[in-house]
């Protein structure tokens, strides 16, 4: 499977069909998917109807959009009115949405085919997609190890080049993570660039949809279609969409007046825990980049090692009122045996929920109950304060600050499951970029001796996706990491 | 150490969050929730007495859109996905009944 890019160009030049280009990633899931269960649903059929139309409107000369006949794939969090929307939890199995997600319409309306929808921690709670309430998904680069999580069906699925792009999620890490897991490039767009409208909720405060692609090209791209403002989502920014594929030729001398672009290093990302493969790839690409000509300087990020508390305080709160609405009465599952109402709801949600997923209700619960809410939910609040400021003031001293994705590679099915905050303190580099709502994105810049990749995570300051962008393309364009490809994956001629 | 949650405590969270745990569950969650807030405790090494909360990322206030008329869902639409329905009503057990407690 060639690069969005490609594929498209190829289909508007008239190399290749939409039929074609849909009918190979159908053929790669039906190949590989009984392995790496990347996918929850997926509608050939439909998939087939949808490039046949676009192929009949390009033989008519009709415009199709930026997207023309690309097949992508869509995490199972954002709701389609095809199909199902199942956020790979039992309480949704069957839960068709009366409505698209406006990343959908924009895909869309840009001319993609979606081919299929993608397994998930349920809800997007995990960090390995075993928490998945159907069948965990495993890594391509190594079937005995997870892809990461929560979008590891989307990443395994573009990393395995059954598809050439995915959306997924990111609400503590949850596309960087795996992006960084299976090797390929994923990218958090900054809180309120991309409308949640139809993104299943789970922290409303820190979820954000972006791309996981191949290259830092085809985020560029795939960015320029879902950005920009939607009524229908309150948080959503009203800004103007910056060209993010054509600000890609800018020379990287002209990002920043006055002198060389300073990538910032903070001391922090680099301590105890830190693996020491992802240690030395991290810094070689570090050392790239001062080959470009970039300024290398160091910054402090001095309330790092409060972030996983802080987010698993916060994150779960918000879950906790989030997932109220799961009731039994309007959508989703009922258990057959209920006494009343309340034990309806209750036992519902008992048996359709999994472990993890009632595990963070809990928590989020507890810490908004009476008696703990200030000790526990508000003295994170103030914490995410100290947090957000430890990044802005950094960001008065560099443009983008680099630093490893995960402190190891992907981890092997079973390493964590019974030991929740082991789990979630592997978050640890991810999800302050969460809670400060600033972009970031992570590119392949390693193999570990294992043959497992490596991650490197670029975080830049609010809206600042074209910079960012242009700075993960450098690198790309001195590397050819982004090139390499897993034991399985499709290689169809 | 005597535990942060302990298993009266997880009852009364799983009531409020409705949820129905096993026994043998709210002895596990007792144990991984405490776990996980003594955790959460190192926050209090913090001195935040002069730290404002964030709530929220962007400086977003109250957004308001144009007071106009939409076209909602229809009732089939809106009760498609209804485990149980009566006519254009969703349907659940009895509310009012002998001391449900609802």
């Amino acid at each position: 499977m060639a690069l969005l890019t490609q594929i498209r160009d190829d289909i508007r030049d008239g190399r290749l069909t939409s039929r074609l280009a849909v009918e190979r990633s159908l053929q790669a899931i039906q190949a590989l998917d009984p392995q790496l269960r990347a996918f929850v649903s997926y509608d050939g059929d439909r998939a087939l109807d949808l490039a046949e139309q676009i192929d009949e409107r390009m033989a008519e000369g009709q415009p199709v959009g930026p997207l023309g006949g690309v097949p992508v794939a869509i995490k199972d969090n954002i709701c389609t009115r095809f199909g199902y929307t199942t956020c790979s939890s039992k309480m949704l199995e069957r839960f068709r949405a009366p409505y698209d997600a406006h990343v959908v319409e924009r895909l869309e309306a840009a001319g993609a085919v979606i081919v299929g929808k993608t397994n998930l921690d349920e809800f997007a709670m995990g960090s390995s997609t075993e928490n998945s309430g159907f069948f965990p998904t495993r890594n391509p680069w190594d079937l005995g190890r997870v892809p990461g999580g929560s979008s590891g069906g989307s990443a395994a699925a573009v990393a395995a080049r059954i598809i050439p792009a995915a959306l997924g999620s990111d609400t503590g890490g949850s596309i960087r993570q795996p992006a960084s897991f299976c090797g390929i490039t994923g990218l958090k767009p900054t809180y309120g660039r991309v409308s949640r409208y139809g993104l299943v909720a789970y922290g409303s405060s820190l979820d954000q949809i972006g791309p996981l692609t191949l290259d830092v090209a085809d985020a560029a791209l795939l960015l320029s279609v879902i950005a920009g403002h939607d009524p229908r989502d309150s948080t959503s920014v009203s800004r103007e969409v910056p060209d993010y594929v054509s600000a890609l030729r800018d020379p990287l001398e002209s990002l920043r007046a006055g002198g060389p672009v300073r990538i910032g290093v903070p001391v922090e990302y680099f301590g105890e825990g830190l693996d020491a493969e992802v240690r030395a790839a991290v810094e070689a690409a570090i050392e790239e980049y001062r080959n470009l000509g970039a300024a290398v300087v160091p910054v402090q990020l001095p309330h790092l090692a409060y972030a996983v508390a802080c987010y698993y305080v916060i994150a779960t709160a918000e879950a906790s009122s989030n997932l109220a609405r799961y009731d039994g009465v309007h959508y989703g599952y009922r258990t057959p045996r209920a006494e009343d109402y309340i034990d309806m709801y209750c036992a519902s949600r008992q048996e359709a929920f999994g472990a993890e997923v009632r595990r963070r209700i809990m928590l989020g619960t507890f810490a908004l109950s009476s008696g703990y809410y200030d000790a526990y939910y508000l003295k994170a609040l103030k914490v995410r304060t100290l947090i957000r400021r430890d990044f802005e003031r950094a960001f008065t001293e560099c443009d983008v600050i680099a630093g490893p994705a995960a402190p190891t590679p992907a981890f092997r099915l079973g390493e964590k499951t019974a030991d929740p905050l082991s789990m979630y303190l592997a978050d640890i580099y991810t999800i302050s970029v969460n809670l400060a709502g600033i972009p970031a994105i992570v590119v392949p810049c390693g193999l570990s001796a294992g043959g497992l990749p490596i991650g490197l995570q670029l975080m830049a300051p609010y809206f600042a996706e074209a910079p960012l962008l242009r700075i993960a393309h450098a690198y790309q364009q001195r590397t050819d990491w982004h090139t390499r490809t897993p034991a399985v994956s499709w290689r169809s001629a | 150490m005597a535990r942060r949650i302990n298993e009266d405590q997880v009852r009364h969270i799983a009531h409020l969050s409705r949820l129905k745990p096993s026994d043998e569950e709210v002895r596990l969650f007792s144990e991984q929730l405490s776990a996980i807030v003594e955790y959460v405790e190192k926050l209090n090494e913090l001195d935040t007495a002069d730290v404002e909360p964030t709530a929220h990322p962007l400086p977003i206030r109250n957004v308001f859109r144009p007071d106009e008329p939409h076209e909602p869902l229809d009732p089939d639409t809106a009760l498609a996905n209804a485990p149980q329905r009566d006519g254009s009503f969703f349907a659940l057990p009895k509310v009012l009944d002998q001391g449900s407690g609802a």
